[in-house]
């Protein structure tokens, strides 16, 4: 007890030195921000931007390396804001799982930051393209990596108030439609998600993702912990586009600038996988349980629906949004499951689907640049133009349809593996089928824009060719894409350093013993 | 609204507005107020002064545009926190100096640091909205 007259500090703060190392935790964030505010205090120098936004970005994916490092090797490490004890403060928390999405998703923005310098014209740099990308990284690595479910909810409304400034960038009709889809869907989503937020605070009177942990697991029947866990899946499930609440993303997705685009589809739909992986696998594993077969069942109908729709499609990035769709679904089934090898399976995914996503868009980006036209019957001939181009986008065609060697092919074994352990075959057989028709939607897509000889209608031959490129705007366009392209052969080639690092991940998830310790102490 | 009276009122009333939000910034520290209410109260003041003069006139006498000035307000307030860098403790930890300025105690805090930057972030986009609409209606 504390002396009458003196405040016994130990009861309420933090009073042991914080090691440097912990900062590793709320950098991203911090770097972020102020790189962020001093982009939007110099509106003005549009030449300047896009030099501040990679150094901020490269800075980020460093530090997101070191805290992976970290955490792999010692474990979990907790920053509780302003000195509070937990859980009366707010805690950063990284763990294996946040600390991996953390870097794959710094990695994506910083080649989504070096193809915007030539896609993104000067005068949309001036309505704040590389501000909005930087504060969207605010709040995509303030997601990943903190431990507190109401500012989960914080950063998902920093990111989205930040896509809300890419998508419009432009203020084109077709922009606005696609805007309003997204915003009015997306904030609906954030609403459920508070309100089930509300209804969790109630019931177990905490918000710390590590002290909810043990209450959720004492309350017992009593509570109507059920229902909020529906609330939760459902919003997480409209974020991460899962069917039947997937129909905003393909109506919005192929409105913005491509990089924004290619930021949107790497990035965005993995927060709602990452939000789902935390709070339901980690903080109500009794509920996932309960609405494990509705998960199953979302989880194949989005996989195979996606993989129907990118086949019907036209528009080539129309068609990459139902491969953004289709890889949630593998994720889905791997939350479905809930064993280790089918959580594994959904990280591991989650990893390619950022890295491959983003570079289909960015690939995309520059065929539709030399073909002048997103439509798929206006295109063709980009072979015999950009050779090195057809060879990188061929790469990722095969990598999203998870064709090995490249990085689609492991996740997709995980998660057929785990599925015939659990005796669902037909879950395998789902997950194999929406690599089949995935391959189907991407090679024709493929054969359309590089390999036949010209747009529809002309005939083979040089005269039909569009023109190529500049040869420095091409080099500064297609390097970034070959950049995510090397990433995802390399991953293919030696998956081991990811596999257990998901593996870890999956593990951080179900015993999530490790992650509490480092929020509260106590002996290992 | 462009009366006479209201044009000749209105840069004194700005000038009271924009000095009670300062006011009510630093009470905010250990009574109600605070960067929030000020900004609003200041963002009122320049609303006002966009109604009698025009914006024009407004965003002359701002020097710089509102939204470099909620910029500036965000690294201020993300700044307030790097100052427990260097003293080993939590990012966001409040820290206290009370240097004497003539004899006088100034108590110098992050916290209020940081309620500052609010300012400025309210300030720089409550009147950047204010301005565009003020603009739209002519």
């Amino acid at each position: 007890m504390a002396m009458p007259g003196t405040v016994d500090l130990a009861r309420a703060l933090v009073l042991a030195p914080t090691p440097l190392a912990d900062y590793l935790v709320i950098a991203p964030v911090m770097v972020t921000v102020l790189a962020g505010a001093v982009l939007v205090m110099l509106r003005n120098f549009p030449r300047l931007q896009p030099l501040i936004a990679i150094a901020a970005m490269a800075a980020l994916v460093a530090n997101n390396a070191l805290l992976l490092a970290r955490v792999a090797v010692s474990g979990p490490i907790t920053m509780t804001m302003g000195r509070w004890l937990p859980p009366f403060g707010i805690s950063f928390s990284a763990d294996v799982l946040g600390a991996t999405f953390a870097l794959a998703a710094s990695v994506v923005a910083l080649a989504v930051a070096v193809y915007a310098m030539r896609d993104v014209p000067e005068g949309l740099r001036r309505y704040g393209f590389y501000p909005c990308l930087t504060l969207m990284m605010t709040g995509v690595c303030g997601a990943f990596l903190t431990g507190d479910i109401f500012n989960l909810y914080v950063w998902f409304e920093v990111l989205l108030i930040a896509s809300f400034g890419l998508i419009v960038l432009g203020n084109s009709r077709e922009q606005l439609d696609g805007a309003i889809r997204y915003a009015i869907l997306n904030l609906l989503a954030t609403t459920l998600f508070l309100v089930a937020i509300g209804y969790l605070y109630g019931v177990a009177g905490t918000l710390n993702m590590a002290d909810l942990v043990d209450r959720i697991r004492g309350l017992g029947e009593a509570a109507p912990i059920n229902t909020i866990a529906a609330l939760f899946i459902l919003a997480f499930a409209m974020k991460a586009a899962a069917f039947p609440l997937h129909f905003w993303l393909p109506a919005s997705y192929h409105t913005p600038a491509i990089s924004a685009a290619a930021l949107f589809a790497g990035l965005l739909t993995k927060v709602g996988v990452y939000a789902l992986l935390r709070v339901l696998v980690m903080l109500m594993p009794a509920q996932r349980a309960v609405f494990g077969d509705v998960i199953l069942w979302v989880a194949i109908v989005t996989m195979i629906g996606a993989g129907l729709g990118a086949i019907a499609q036209s528009d080539l990035r129309r068609m990459l949004g139902y491969f953004v769709i289709s890889g949630i679904g593998a994720m889905l089934a791997g939350i479905a499951l809930g064993s280790q090898l089918g959580l594994a399976g959904a990280a591991f995914y989650a990893v390619h689907s950022m890295i491959v996503s983003a570079a289909l868009y960015l690939g995309a980006g520059v065929a539709g640049r030399i073909g002048g036209s997103f439509d798929l019957r206006e295109t063709g001939g980009l072979y015999a133009v950009a050779p090195a181009l057809a060879a990188i986008v061929l790469v990722l065609v095969l990598a999203v349809g998870g064709l090995p060697p490249f990085s689609g092919f492991w996740p997709k074994v995980l998660i057929t593996e785990a599925a015939l352990q659990a005796g669902r075959w037909w879950l395998a057989a789902a997950v194999l089928l929406s690599g089949f028709l995935t391959t189907i939607a991407g090679g024709r897509a493929f054969g359309m824009a590089f390999w036949r000889g010209g747009a529809a209608g002309t005939p083979d031959g040089a005269e039909a060719l569009p023109r190529p490129l500049p040869a420095a705007e091409m080099l500064g366009l297609t390097l970034p894409v070959a950049f995510l392209a090397a990433l995802a052969i390399l991953i293919g080639l030696f998956p081991d350093p990811l596999m257990s690092l998901t593996d870890g991940a999956a593990l951080g998830l179900l015993d999530p013993a490790a992650y509490i310790r480092s929020v509260f102490g106590g002996g290992p | 609204m462009r009366t006479i009276i209201f044009r000749t009122i209105a840069p004194y009333l700005t000038a009271l507005m924009v000095l009670f939000s300062i006011f009510v910034l630093l009470r905010g520290h250990n009574a109600p107020g605070g960067g929030f209410i000020g900004g609003l109260i200041a963002a009122s003041a320049i609303a006002i002064y966009g109604i009698a003069c025009g914006v024009t006139a407004v965003r002359h006498a701002l020097v710089f545009t509102p939204t470099a000035i909620s910029g500036f307000g965000l690294f201020l307030s993300a700044a307030s926190g790097l100052p427990s860098l260097l003293l080993g403790v939590p990012f966001l930890t409040g820290l206290w100096w009370t240097p004497h300025v003539f004899g006088a105690e100034i108590p110098v805090a992050t916290p209020v640091v940081f309620d500052i930057g609010v300012y400025f972030v309210v300030v720089g986009a409550i009147s950047a909205i204010a301005l565009t609409l003020e603009e739209k209606e002519r």
